[in-house]
């Protein structure tokens, strides 16, 4: 009998608890929509301005008067926008590549050994990366002119090998020194080489910083502009930044034109996005907390 | 072991090489055409040792980017990280559906800051969604980037809203290591929420918040692709920041000692601030 009393009495306890909990959630709905609409409203104006023809003139937040399908059309046919979004991948790809072998060989004797001048090496690293790229444009352009790097993707991707490397750098020696240096040693006494340690022991232990490094600098290299667009100055080289560049401000009259390129230049990172999110998140995490 | 040892460091001689033929290299040669009264191609080169420093004094448009880059860099870095604490703290709250915030709000960090411009332009053109929204209220709507003030404005507030997402993924990842326990132990002493909150969330985020200060406000001073896609520096330099100064008169003026001197001051501004920043948050980090 009692047992049944208080049964019944954790019950519309709970019920009320619930019922609370319900009346105090609408407000967290309400924010999180209006979060939501500030957040989704400009690339729905910009999805809607794609899909409408240039005599369409509804307001910029009303669907199209009729759905008009030929601004992705004639970016399509003209084929200059795929070009430049294979120019952004191979300049993405390369610039990553180059990066994690460059940044993972130079964290590894930088990890193991702290001898004096590799403190000195580390600093450099370190200093390094507290210079913005565009303080030193001038210096770094005229190099690249004189290297005869204009022109030539291999100029972008070295730009942003080098400004990317003494991060990464800096993230790959911080992971390795989280391995125990017991496994080194290990490899060590059955003989191995230097390389053969770094190949066989240390670098499969990498994934998850190579991981994170590809992604925040493979976002970055495909979003970069500011060196890009003296470096890649022929049209065929053009990157996806400097075709959407192009889009808007020779034709400033055709905006459905201009926001179909800007919704096909921002598709493929963020399809990548939401089908990797937490890896995204976790790298940006990884990379600012230190 | 030694021979090991001089073995190993030649592997960070690729590294190395790059990072001092590509940044530091450059970062000297900047510093000697500072020096100079050149045009940036010609082979006639002439040296006028600080004339170009003492030329900023006097500029303008230099005191113009440098005022406006000031608000580009703490304006945001202000916004950016309240908003992002309180949506971190708002999402923390665990309610159906915060994990859809998360991914929408940080979407924007993903996206390159050039392309944001150009999609925030058909939000605050002359017909714009801003004007059309305000209307809903009976606000009248205007020109929004047709005015320098508003310009520079608008153009801190797009930037806030795109990277407002890294400050929160940064203050969720905070407050998860935060334990619970705390939160507990000042229930039972009978801690508000507003005292737990000052108390105990704020000190032990101080790793947290300086790492994200630290890199808004490197990125807010160093911001360039959103102006030139917003503004294009305009009308008339009035949201021109030091970036887009630098680009503005090596390419367009064609004075490059003149941009390689705002390179050099815009550098050792960003050097000060982040040193100076650095020690703040240094001295208020608590042990637990």
């Amino acid at each position: 009998m009692k047992a049944r009393e208080e049964k019944e009495k954790k019950a519309r306890e709970e019920a009320h608890y619930y019922a609370g909990q319900k009346k105090g959630l609408w407000w967290k709905y309400l924010l999180a929509a209006l979060i939501i609409f500030i957040y989704l409203m400009p690339l729905y104006v910009l999805l809607m301005q794609s899909l409408k023809s240039d005599t369409d003139i509804s307001s910029a937040m009303s669907f199209p008067e009729v759905w008009y399908f030929d601004n992705y059309l004639s970016i399509i046919e003209d084929g200059t926008m795929l070009r430049a979004i294979l120019n952004s991948a191979v300049v993405g790809v390369s610039t990553v590549l180059l990066e994690i072998v460059l940044a993972c060989m130079a964290a590894y004797p930088l990890a193991r050994n702290d001898s004096r001048f590799n403190g000195l090496v580390r600093t450099i690293f370190l200093g390094v990366m507290m210079i913005p790229p565009l303080t030193i444009l001038v210096g770094v352009y005229t190099l690249l002119v004189g290297l005869g790097a204009i022109n030539h993707r291999w100029g972008i991707v070295l730009t942003n090998v080098a400004f990317g490397l003494p991060m990464s750098t800096f993230l790959f020696t911080n992971f390795i020194r989280s391995i125990p240096r017991d496994l080194d040693e290990a490899s060590v006494i059955d003989g191995a080489s230097v390389m053969q340690t770094f190949f066989r022991v240390i670098l499969p232990q990498l994934k998850p910083i190579v991981a994170t490094v590809a992604i925040l600098h493979g976002v970055s290299a495909w979003n970069e502009y500011a060196y890009s667009i003296y470096i890649l100055q022929k049209p065929e080289m053009q990157t996806i930044t400097l075709c959407i560049k192009k889009y808007f401000s020779s034709v400033r009259n055709d905006y459905g034109g201009a926001a179909a390129a800007a919704i096909l230049a921002i598709l493929p990172l963020v399809v990548v996005y939401l089908v990797l999110q937490d890896a995204f998140v976790q790298s940006q995490v990884d990379s600012a907390i230190k | 072991m030694r021979k090991r040892m001089r073995q190993m460091n030649l592997m960070y001689l690729p590294a190395l090489c790059m990072v001092l033929l590509f940044v530091l290299y450059p970062l000297f040669r900047s510093v000697y055409t500072s020096l100079l009264n050149w045009n940036g191609y010609s082979p006639t080169k002439r040296f006028v040792g600080m004339e170009n420093y003492l030329d900023l004094l006097t500029d303008k448009n230099f005191r113009l980017s440098f005022l406006n880059t000031l608000l580009y860099g703490f304006g945001s870095t202000f916004l950016q990280n309240v908003l992002g604490l309180a949506f971190a703290l708002f999402l923390n709250t665990r309610f159906k559906g915060h994990k859809v915030v998360r991914t929408i709000v940080y979407m924007p960090v993903m996206i390159s800051g050039l392309i944001m411009g150009y999609i925030m332009y058909f939000v605050v053109r002359n017909h714009g969604a801003l004007n059309e929204i305000l209307s809903w209220f009976g606000i009248a709507g205007m020109d929004w980037m047709g005015n320098g003030t508003v310009g520079r404005l608008i153009i801190t507030l797009v930037n806030s809203w795109q990277f407002c997402g890294f400050c929160m993924v940064i203050y969720m990842a905070g407050l998860q290591g935060i334990s619970q326990q705390y939160y507990e132990a000042a229930a039972i002493d009978g801690a508000t929420s507003f005292t737990s909150f000052r108390y105990i969330t704020l000190p032990l985020l101080i790793p947290a918040i300086s790492s994200a200060v630290i890199v808004n406000l490197i990125g807010g001073l160093k911001l360039y692709d959103v102006v030139v896609s917003l503004s294009d520096g305009g009308p008339n330099y009035a949201t021109s920041s030091l970036s887009y100064y630098i680009n503005n008169r090596y390419f367009e003026a064609e004075r490059a000692g003149y941009a390689s001197a705002v390179g050099v001051v815009m550098f050792l501004f960003i050097m000060f601030c982040s040193i100076i920043m650095n020690r703040y948050f240094r001295r208020r980090e608590v042990e637990m």
